[in-house]
């Protein structure tokens, strides 16, 4: 059995749910990293689009922002920000968008706005960035965070991206284009909507772990499907291009740079 | 014509007064680090800070007190994590308060639009759901008058000064730029006046017809600024430092850290050519 952590095991599992054919538009952080490895094992066509405008980009390491001169120089072309916006996500042209977030609710609504009131707020995250309208207009969304009862919470603090909403129809009832969240990968496995509810459920777990974990780690009573799907560890394969993928980063970023003076 | 005459001193005390509306624009790529850092030298006050990413840029004008006023839509240290001063102004006050107008990317790319295009607001499908609209006056529903469909309208932005860093302009001040653009060209259109800094003047851009060049008679001056976006990055000439990206957490986690380190390579420097030689001498970290 090969060991892992965690963090790979869910980056794996991520990579994992991506088609060859998929236009993927990538939030920063651990989606890179899942979109990245999914290019790089099984996905060698899938079009990934960054916020930055760069549009099918194969960069050789992760980028530290998601607008690092790497995505530009691999990619098919670099577009406006307006432009990707409007023609490439607005106008319906991406199949999934892949987000992370400070906390999740069980309808699959994003915080990344603000811990406490948002006039006075004990803490102030990073806000929106594309987050609202990639959440909107993807026909689907991948979501990817570690859980615990502060992430996995009963109520946000902020809505800064829909899901569900309150579920059973709501957010299609508002016009909203996209087909909202469809799976959460986590940390023990995989959530995915109730078909009626739009409830998140547990579907899927990594092999060896307990629902006791998983509902542990969740701040809202977990609903959990009848039959649950083991997920196996990542594969020697996997595991080696994702390392090598987070050697090739760690160097680059750390490698000093010549300014002209 | 565009003026090619001023130093970054000179242009910066010309064009950028106290209580301006001011974007200092570039999409992670050209980010205007070398125009900040005189705005904080020169103790420009009470400005309207425009940004989509309010980047280590604005978190050190912030932190100097330049800032009456944020319009932004993404505010962190990319990769890394929060911008501290940003976050001590908006959760403290410090070292003032700071008035926040918050969008997403989308918002205020639409925003830009409909200034560039002086439209007076600009229209997307966008903040549905969220929580933003109800925060922010600046959001609203509006019905389209052809077929009663509800989108969202958001104010156009034209601010007082845009600058810009670019890799060249020409001699009449024709300004060339390659890589991500972000919203820079539409920020640049939307204002009253234009400030470009740039890597060089050449006597003639390459003749690439879709390269995005901003004319000269949208551009009242261009200074030429060695290293003007470090530690950001200008395509093909540097790239984007980012060790020093993280070494900024914990530079301006602390407050008497982060005045020390703004005293010592900004305030202590008299130009952008020394302060990239006293960070050469010195520990960024």
């Amino acid at each position: 059995m090969i060991t892992c952590t965690r963090n790979e095991w869910m980056t794996v599992t991520a990579a994992r749910q991506l088609r060859n054919d998929s236009v993927c538009f990538v939030g920063i952080g651990l989606p890179s990293a899942a979109c990245n490895l999914a290019r790089l094992t099984h996905a060698p066509d899938i079009v990934l689009i960054y916020e930055s405008g760069t549009v099918g980009t194969r960069p050789n390491v992760l980028p530290l922002s998601i607008g690092d001169g790497e995505l530009a120089e691999t990619a098919t072309c670099v577009v406006s920000l307006p432009e990707v916006f409007s023609y490439y996500l607005q106008a319906g042209r991406v199949d999934i968008g892949f987000l992370g977030a400070a906390q999740i609710d069980r309808f699959g609504n994003l915080n990344s706005t603000v811990i406490g009131p948002y006039e006075n707020p004990a803490v102030r995250l990073p806000g929106a960035g594309g987050a609202p309208e990639i959440a909107l207009h993807a026909r689907e969304i991948f979501v990817m965070l570690r859980a615990n009862p502060r992430s996995f919470v009963e109520r946000l603090d902020f809505c800064t991206s829909a899901g569900y909403l309150s579920g059973h129809g709501e957010r299609a009832r508002l016009g909203m284009a996209g087909g909202g969240p469809r799976r959460v990968i986590t940390d023990f496995g995989l959530l995915e909507p109730d078909t009626e509810s739009q409830e998140l459920r547990l579907v899927a777990l990594f092999d060896g772990v307990g629902v006791e974990e998983a509902r542990a780690a969740v701040g809202w009573p977990l609903a959990v499907a009848n039959s649950l799907r083991k997920i196996p560890p990542p594969s020697e394969p996997e595991l080696a291009a994702l390392r090598a993928l987070h050697e090739r980063t760690e160097a680059a970023h750390a490698r000093p740079i010549h300014v002209p003076s | 014509m565009a003026e090619l005459g001023f130093t970054l001193s000179d242009a910066i005390s010309r064009y950028v007064h106290d209580g301006a509306s001011i974007a200092l624009e570039g999409f992670t790529h050209l980010i205007p680090f070398a125009a900040g850092h005189e705005i904080i030298r020169q103790r420009i006050r009470d400005l309207h800070l425009i940004r989509m990413t309010p980047d280590i840029v604005y978190d050190q004008m912030i932190g100097m007190g330049c800032a009456r006023k944020l319009t932004f839509s993404w505010g962190g240290n990319p990769g890394v994590g929060s911008l501290h001063r940003l976050r001590d102004a908006v959760e403290h006050a410090w070292p003032r308060p700071v008035e926040i107008n918050e969008h997403s990317h989308a918002g205020m790319a639409a925003a830009f639009t409909a200034g560039a295009s002086r439209l007076p607001f600009g229209v997307l499908r966008g903040y549905l759901g969220t929580d933003l609209p109800a925060h922010n006056p600046n959001v609203r529903r509006i019905a389209c008058p052809f077929t009663g469909q509800s989108v969202t309208a958001v104010p156009a932005i034209n601010p007082d000064v845009t600058i810009l860093h670019a890799q060249r302009a020409d001699r009449a001040g024709n300004v060339s730029i390659t890589g991500i653009l972000g919203a820079a060209r539409e920020a640049a259109f939307a204002a009253k006046t234009v400030l470009v800094t740039v890597e060089e003047l050449v006597d003639a851009l390459p003749p690439a017809l879709n390269a995005i060049v901003i004319p000269h008679w949208i551009v009242a001056a261009v200074v030429p600024c060695l290293g003007g976006a470090y530690p950001s990055y200008a395509h093909g000439y540097y790239e984007r430092d980012n060790a020093f990206y993280q070494a900024w957490d914990s530079i301006s986690r602390d407050r008497e850290r982060f005045i020390h380190w703004m005293e010592e390579h900004v305030l202590g420097t008299a130009d952008h050519r020394q302060f990239l030689a006293s960070l050469q001498t010195s520990a960024p970290a």
